[in-house]
């Protein structure tokens, strides 16, 4: 590494649409005919690697997007519709070499073995960049789509200051227990084939030695899963699992499940309360912090104009930075002191605040020894830092 | 234009390339054998497809590990990606070539595939295709929710019902849905997202589809099999059905069969392509050929290989028997069978009875019978004689055109594309170059 060892910072995008101010795609320089085009996202991605981030997300749900907390809501002024994320994520993999890509899939509606080797062949097709964001869906609407369970409608605004806390409602507590399950089923397929299975003998005419694939038998409250995977391990062993929290419950599960967790706060001193709770409940979970962020010198100029056209000043569940580069780096060394290890930065608007994060912020974290010069690894785990772990079966062996 | 109102007058004639599957048609042994599961091995087999202008690459799909005598059976390729994962991936690879997945209509739920597929099509400009298999077993049930299994005329409802829906939700967003008008603020057209309502004997699901129109409205749609309800299937709503009819009469009595049964539903022959899978050997002479063919074969039935297909037969365990020696003197265990994962063997007292005829008449051994019995090349000869023959097939209306199985990753199209495609091409019944964007107009589905 050639920065300075624990001064250094990782940074993140999340990507989203034009970006995550609902009027973005009506900035001039975006391009809202363009977002269903493959052209589109190989090129946000292309700059998020020529900035050296470590990783971008992709956003997803199994449902259109709305400002109501449940339900649609019929507008026609803010973007609708989405691509499938861990698909869109394989097809950016041939054209980016280096950066992670994680995409959200979701545990409520999903068959877990899908995600399972969907996930596992993403890190094969992008030779071991894949990461995961497994994601709840507590929307009734979206279980329409299913018709397979109902759940109470969700009365709770979700992108209040800091994010909502829905562990009172019961129902949810079951669906995080339930993506808990997912995950342990996902990382116990991922094991289910040591990194040496496939032997090739032919003078026994073995493809596979037997012994060294492993069922799986999870069985839960909500599903079981036989095993073993069909697909062969991963890369990476373990492609890298992370969770947006906002509250105790799924603070508990990112420290059970995840290996990065998404939190939300206000302020450096929210950071480091934060950082305290998950500490006690994890000593190794990497605590990124999401910030939406409009970048420039016109930043708050740009950002008025966006909440002017949408009728509606900006609410997000992450604090909203507002302001030039050079700031937002010296709040970003403010936050990493209270214990952040990483930011996931939600453009304001794409292309052009990723283009401020890719070139202006990283020079700017770059001339306080605080991010890399160069990509000092090839593997998603590799950029954070993360040893590739064994098989859980192989050790026993 | 129909497909004989070109000049030459004659049927042309379709393409499509079927990655090494996990069977034993697929030779690892060989030393020219690539890794099944590097992306690399998937990129070098996709652009020598796109490379002899093929209409489409088909991925096959397994979803649990098949088992011998209730352990896991390793003497073939084990291990695949997940199908339209790795497509998606090849999208960015390739230009114009069609990219065909199999994925299971039993273990899915509509809403969830049909927006994977719908991003595979959008991703691809137009290229995605969906092969629609259901499934039998409870075996593969287990690693999934839903878990059980349905009887055949179940599975064939519920993927009919899977597909009509599907249907539902790719023509929900109208043509054109996103206007993007930046000025006026409508990103979105006024009642351009339709709402979904659908209540069936499988389904209940009601909302608004996540993605607008994809390039080509519907994901070609292939259904594989042979069985009267697959037959039904692929005629109400198919576009390219997938066949083992290999052989020129038996192709043409299925040929005239499914075609025959289009008009029911309203459609023209042509909206409904007929591909066999089929394999080939090649040689510079036709001796060289026949002795490639046969070094194929042996290599693909190896002694351990013999003794399995052997098992799967009699129903018991024969791993005692030399398989270079004779059929020993034991009859099947006809009480249950020995293999799971894959189409049970039907009416084995018949095949049993069947294949020691044929090793007495022939005094083979157990191997030499195996070789006989199992999967002999479609296409053996020079480059010539299979151009011929293919075109023949085509022609005689046995088939539309074919699904092509190499035995080698990533390598084993490289000589038909070099060396028969060209024929083809010269023959005036293959596209010199791609015509059209998407597969839709690659198989002239009009």
């Amino acid at each position: 590494m050639t920065a300075e060892a624990g001064r250094t910072v990782h940074l993140a995008v999340a990507l989203d649409g034009a970006g995550w101010h609902p009027a973005a795609w009506r900035e001039p320089t975006a391009a809202p005919r363009a977002l269903f085009s493959a052209r589109y996202w190989a090129g946000l991605v292309a700059e998020a690697e020529r900035g050296l981030l470590d990783f971008v997300t992709i956003e997803d749900a199994l449902g259109l997007q709305s400002t109501l907390p449940d339900g649609l809501d019929e507008r026609t002024d803010q973007v609708r519709g989405r691509f499938d994320a861990v698909l869109l994520a394989a097809r950016l993999a041939p054209l980016t070499s280096r950066i992670g890509l994680v995409p959200t899939a979701t545990t409520t509606h999903t068959e877990p073995f899908h995600v399972a080797i969907g996930i596992a062949t993403l890190d094969h097709v992008s030779g071991g960049r894949a990461g995961w964001r497994p994601q709840i869906s507590a929307r009734s609407f979206e279980a329409r789509h299913f018709g397979r369970r109902r759940l109470p409608p969700l009365d709770t605004v979700l992108n209040r200051p800091g994010g909502a806390d829905l562990s009172a409602h019961p129902h949810v507590r079951d669906l995080f227990e339930e993506a808990g399950d997912v995950v342990e089923a996902a990382r116990r397929l991922w094991d289910s084939w040591d990194d040496d299975a496939e032997i090739r003998d032919v003078a026994t005419g073995r493809f596979i030695d037997r012994d060294r694939l492993h069922y799986t038998d999870f069985a839960g409250r909500f599903f079981s899963v036989r095993g073993p995977s069909i697909t062969p391990r991963p890369p990476q062993g373990q492609p890298v699992v992370a969770a947006l929290a906002h509250a105790r419950l799924p603070y508990e599960f990112a420290a059970a499940h995840a290996d990065v967790v998404f939190v939300t706060p206000g302020s450096a001193e929210q950071a480091r309360a934060i950082v305290t709770e998950i500490r006690e409940l994890s000593p190794h979970v990497q605590i990124f912090a999401d910030l939406v962020v409009f970048l420039g010198d016109d930043a708050a100029r740009r950002k008025a104009r966006l909440d002017e056209l949408d009728g509606a000043e900006l609410s997000s569940d992450a604090a909203i930075f507002t302001g030039h580069v050079r700031d937002l780096a010296e709040q970003l060394l403010d936050w990493q002191g209270a214990g952040i290890q990483g930011f996931r930065l939600r453009p304001g608007a794409l292309p052009y605040d990723l283009w401020q994060i890719a070139s202006g912020l990283t020079a700017e974290l770059r001339a306080r020894q605080a991010f890399r010069s160069r990509y000092e690894a090839d593997t998603l785990r590799g950029l954070l830092g993360l040893p590739r772990p064994a098989g859980r079966h192989a050790e026993a062996r | 234009m129909s497909p004989a109102a070109r000049g030459t007058g004659r049927k042309q004639i379709h393409l499509a390339a079927h990655f090494p599957g996990v069977n034993n048609t697929t030779v690892w042994t060989d030393p020219r054998s690539g890794s099944q599961i590097d992306f690399a091995s998937f990129v070098h087999l996709a652009r020598t497809a796109e490379r002899g202008k093929l209409d489409f690459f088909f991925l096959a799909e397994g979803l649990r590990l098949r088992e011998l005598k209730g352990r896991i059976h390793d003497l073939d390729v084990v291990g695949r990606p997940e199908s339209l994962t790795v497509l998606s991936a090849l999208a960015a690879v390739t230009h114009r070539l069609g990219l065909a997945g199999t994925v299971n209509a039993t273990f899915n739920e509509p809403y969830e595939l049909a927006r994977r597929l719908s991003t595979l099509d959008h991703l691809s400009g137009g290229r995605a295709a969906w092969n629609v298999v259901t499934t039998s077993d409870a075996f593969t049930g287990e690693n999934f929710r839903r878990g059980g299994y349905l009887d055949r005329a179940d599975r064939y409802e519920r993927a009919a019902e899977f597909v009509r829906l599907s249907k539902l939700l790719w023509d929900s967003w109208q043509p054109d849905a996103v206007l993007g008008e930046q000025d006026e603020g409508r990103f979105v057209g006024a009642d351009a997202i339709g709402a979904v309502e659908h209540r069936g004997a499988h389904f209940s699901v009601e909302g608004r589809f996540t993605l607008p129109r994809a390039p080509q409205g519907h994901p070609v749609i292939i259904q594989a099999g042979d069985s009267a309800e697959g037959r039904e299937f692929a005629a109400a709503g198919a576009d390219v059905i997938f066949t083992g009819h290999g052989s020129l009469e038996d192709g043409k009595r299925f040929y005239a069969d499914v075609k025959g049964r289009l008009a029911r539903y309203g459609r023209e022959p042509h909206q409904l392509k007929i591909m066999p899978g089929v394999t080939f050997a090649l040689g510079d002479t036709e001796e060289e050929a026949a002795e490639h063919a046969a070094a194929i074969r042996r290599s693909q039935v190896g002694p351990q290989t013999a003794i399995a297909f052997l098992e799967q037969v009699w129903g018991r365990d024969m791993s005692a028997h030399d398989p270079d020696g004779p059929l020993p003197d034991i009859e099947p265990d006809l009480s249950e069978g020995v293999s799971q994962g894959r189409v049970p063997v039907k009416d084995r007292a018949a095949v049993a009875a069947k294949w020691r005829a044929l090793a007495e008449e022939k005094n083979l051994s157990i191997r030499e019978l195996v070789i006989e019995v199992t999967g002999r090349q479609t296409f053996v000869g020079t480059p010539r004689t299979v151009a011929r023959l293919i075109d023949q097939h085509v022609q005689a209306d046995a088939a539309d055109g074919f699904i092509l199985v190499p035995h080698l990753t990533p390598g084993g199209l490289d000589d038909f594309v070099d060396r028969v495609v060209p024929l083809l091409q010269e023959r005036g019944v293959f596209r010199a170059d791609y015509t059209g964007a998407t597969l839709r107009e690659h198989l002239e589905l009009g």
